[in-house]
């Protein structure tokens, strides 16, 4: 990677090893496979860590529906041990395809469209070990499913972008994949009108496994279950969405999400940044966004807007900031990972206080 | 002691109806749920607003003087307990829903609100609260927050870290701090998902933005009985490979039958070694054709009896005698003691033979009532606390089903959070550099560790720099 120049790239092959590494220097810059490209470019005096060996699954029960991998192992790789079972990571970790490893889905807290149904990485997480600011090696959570025992270290780990601790180990739960898909998308005169919908699906009692808003006026309708019941299903919904829709099926159906959840559609080389948002804030940010030349994308029932611009995200603080949002650089050259308002600002300090005392992950991501 | 009388300046708070300082006043907050434990504080405060909250945990800080915060004293580990001649910040009154907003699927609460009170306000809208703990009726948010409470619908929807968005809190050293946001969706490091299950060791929630679902459209509620504990575990394996996901997989042994007829008369089979309780939950066509899916696997499972709620009203009185086994039980010994560890769910009939082994082995009743699909525990050990040393050889069972869970690779504690009762087991999951890691990050949130000290932490000797800090 052109981020890569003259420097110390260390790539231990053993828990031990990092934590000797995290012990013998100033600063280290954990890395995964480098997917998230906004996220990867270490600052001149840092060590980067590279996680890349410390790869495979652990522990694999199927009847058990967790797992247990190494940081550095490639989702894609857990997806298709998971997948003979037929099971599945529901919340889609994005850029799978591009090489994303399980500890950086977890360590910049990003879930794809499948998190409508289940939840995000947050909710499949039960475990953890990672290396903190001294050099110990530190568990959190377990490998079974409900564990109230001792603080969730898992779900802090969730978004810190290596400025916690390394990730070296972690426990997921995961869930039988849906026998059968069926996508309608739909699109309406106006964003008014595909917003109005959006809404109405969010307290409907259909069950959705995705439901993307592409502006100005499609919706994307994604669900899955049992084949002797989706026909019925897709049916009523179609009725639901009044008559303008298009269903599809099979291979062409799947990569309508695998496009979405591989940022398919972010043009080569433009910047990416993750909003997370609330439905009704949509054209208020919409209407925001108009002078960027931005191209957007709802995800998650309007959980998230994933916004593409085609130079640097920075112009979109401010105006985050004035929305009371916050943003994190994914896709696109480096800078701040934390764009806008961001609040947790004080709680995060302390948290930092106790788990790198020295600062030897860098600063906290909202402190630059 | 530092200042002449402590109670003097915290009384300049609250009117006089609202610190509790009289023996008989103090009497009813001595303890929850796990009664075993008692100790007295020096005053109970009840605050009306956040205002009031912070303030007397900031004179708790200036004082010194540890404090508990308490909702409706339902913990089962002992989570509430005061520590003796500390505060207790007693947050029943501290009740108001701030707003619902079915648009962003959120509700925003204070920590006194009931948790069903929650799911009654969002009902108009289609939507409701999803953790469902046994005691749901009185339990409140603020508690559930502090030990990540969980309930029979874990399975699909996880516990309450799953459901809280955003938390205000005042920290132990009284000051305020904001996490989170009104999105499932956030950036930076999950902050609130550390504070939820945190056990009031950081500080008190004032304020809390929930996650609201829709409420499902169909419910099947199906009972099965077997005829030994084994076999109804291993229906619930053969239930869960088959790739079904139920809202709930419950089971209850013969112990907990007999007690739930006795109490409710919920119309179990009086001669079933043990039952099965699967909800599925869902869009109607699909859980249509997911029940006919269940039906070939508990009938293949060599179930003696199979009843398919017909109705709501049999539903709800299926789920009566589930949710009042706690209590029922009670009623079948003057005391027990509730268990509630977590093992693989692959390991469920091992653990289940050797809690009935344990059982023979101590002379004591133990009745099971659990969230199976989780692998969650629940035995309640029966002893009679009048019988001289029935209670410590009840503890010594308690504490061997805890190693027996630790052994299988599962957890001391579910849902019900490690408190006063687990902490001494807390070591067997947990190395030293991790318990040091937790220390930490609660000394970063509460230097002077006044917090519900005592709880979660295994007892360890005196840090030198609080040895002069009441009580």
């Amino acid at each position: 990677m052109s981020a890569y120049t003259v420097r110390d790239v260390l790539r231990p092959k053993t828990i031990g090893e990092v934590q000797e590494i995290v012990r013998a220097h100033r600063y280290i810059f954990p890395r995964g496979a480098g997917t998230k490209t906004a996220l990867v470019s270490p600052p001149p005096e840092a060590t980067v860590l590279d996680l890349s060996g410390l790869a495979g699954i652990v522990e694999y029960d199927p009847a058990e529906f967790t797992f247990t991998a190494l940081g550095g192992t490639p989702v894609r790789e857990i997806e298709r041990v998971l997948a003979a079972h037929g099971q599945e990571l529901p919340f889609d970790p994005p850029l799978a395809a591009a090489g994303a490893t399980l500890g950086g889905v977890v360590a910049c807290g990003l879930s794809g469209p499948g998190r409508y149904r289940y939840g995000g990485v947050r909710d499949f997480i039960l475990g953890v070990r990672f290396v903190d600011g001294l050099g110990d090696l530190v568990r959190g959570g377990g490998r079974v499913v409900k564990n109230a025992a001792g603080f969730d270290f898992p779900k802090l780990m969730v978004g810190s972008l290596g400025r916690l601790g390394v990730l070296v180990e972690l426990a997921f739960k995961v869930f039988p994949a849906p026998k059968s898909h069926a996508t309608v998308r739909v699109a309406f005169a106006r964003l008014d009108e595909a917003l109005e919908v959006l809404l109405r699906l969010l307290t409907s009692p259909f069950d959705l496994c995705s439901l993307d808003l592409e502006p100005p006026n499609v919706l994307w309708v994604r669900i899955g279950g049992l084949p002797e019941s989706l026909d019925a299903r897709l049916h009523r919904l179609l009725a639901f969405l009044d008559g303008h829709a298009e269903v599809v099926q099979g291979a062409e159906e799947r990569s309508v999400w695998e496009r979405v959840r591989e940022f398919g559609w972010v043009p080569a080389a433009w910047a990416l940044v993750k909003v997370p948002i609330t439905p009704r804030r949509i054209s208020e940010l919409e209407e925001r966004l108009s002078g960027l030349g931005a191209v957007r994308r709802y995800s998650a029932g309007g959980a998230v807007a994933w916004v593409a611009c085609p130079g640097d995200p920075q112009a979109l603080d401010g105006i985050l900031t004035e929305l009371g949002l916050s943003g994190l650089r994914v896709l696109g050259p480096p800078g701040p990972p934390i764009l806008g308002a961001w609040i947790g600002g004080a709680f995060g300090r302390r948290v930092k206080q106790a788990l790198d005392p020295d600062g030897r992950f860098g600063p906290l991501p909202w402190e630059p | 002691m530092r200042t002449a009388d402590p109670i003097a300046s915290l009384r300049a708070i609250y009117p006089r109806e609202r610190i509790l300082t009289r023996p008989a006043e103090l009497a009813a907050y001595e303890s929850d749920a796990l009664t075993a434990f008692r100790a007295r504080p020096l005053a109970v405060v009840l605050p009306q607003t956040q205002e009031e909250v912070i303030e007397t945990v900031r004179w708790c800080a200036r004082e010194r003087v540890p404090f508990v915060a308490r909702g409706s004293g339902t913990s089962l580990s002992g989570g509430s307990l005061p520590v003796p001649g500390g505060i207790v910040i007693a947050l029943n009154r501290l009740n108001r829903i701030l707003r619902v907003d079915p648009e962003a699927r959120i509700a925003v609460v204070e920590p006194g609100v009931p948790n069903l009170e929650v799911s009654r306000a969002a009902a108009p809208y289609g939507l409701y609260y999803a953790p469902d703990p046994s005691s749901q009726g009185v339990c409140t948010i603020g508690g559930n927050v502090a030990f990540n409470s969980g309930g029979a619908h874990c399975l699909k929807y996880g516990m309450t870290a799953n459901h809280v968005l955003g938390i205000k809190a005042v920290l132990a050293d009284g000051e305020v701090v904001q996490m989170g946001g009104e999105s499932p969706e956030g950036v930076g490091p999950d902050l609130v998902g550390i504070f939820v299950g945190s056990e009031g060791l950081f500080g008190i929630a004032l304020e809390i933005t929930l996650r609201l679902v829709p409420r499902p459209e169909a419910y099947r509620t199906v009972m099965a009985a077997y005829p030994s504990l084994e076999a109804a575990g291993e229906a619930v394996a053969r239930i869960v490979a088959a790739g079904l996901l139920p809202g709930a997989l419950e089971i209850m042994d013969r112990l907990a039958i007999e007690a739930a007829e006795a109490a409710v008369g919920a119309g179990y089979p009086r001669d079933a070694a043990a039952i099965l309780i699967v909800e599925l939950e869902g869009e109607a066509a699909e859980v249509e054709s997911e029940l006919a899916h269940l039906l070939e696997v508990i009938r293949a499972s060599g179930a003696t009896e199979v009843r398919l709620a017909r109705d709501e009203s049999e539903r709800q009185r299926i789920w009566k005698g589930r949710k009042g086994a706690f209590s029922a039980v009670g009623r079948l010994s003057p005391d027990y003691i509730v268990q509630d560890g977590v093992v693989p769910r692959t390991r469920l009939g091992e653990a289940l033979a050797e809690i009935e082994r344990l059982s023979r082995k101590y002379g004591l009743r133990v009745a099971n009532v659990f969230h199976a699909g989780d692998g969650n525990l629940h035995p309640l050990i029966l002893y009679d606390g009048r019988t001289p040393g029935e209670l410590e050889r009840a503890e010594h069972l308690a504490g061997e089903i805890l190693h027996l869970c630790v052994r299988l690779g599962g957890s001391i504690t579910g849902e019900h959070g490690v408190g006063m009762e687990k902490r001494a087991y807390l070591p067997e999951m947990f190395g030293k550099t991790d318990l040091e890691a937790m220390r930490r990050l609660r000394r970063a949130m509460d230097p002077l560790e006044i917090a519900n000290r005592g709880k979660m932490f295994p007892p360890e000797e005196v840090r030198p720099e609080l040895a002069g800090v009441r009580p």
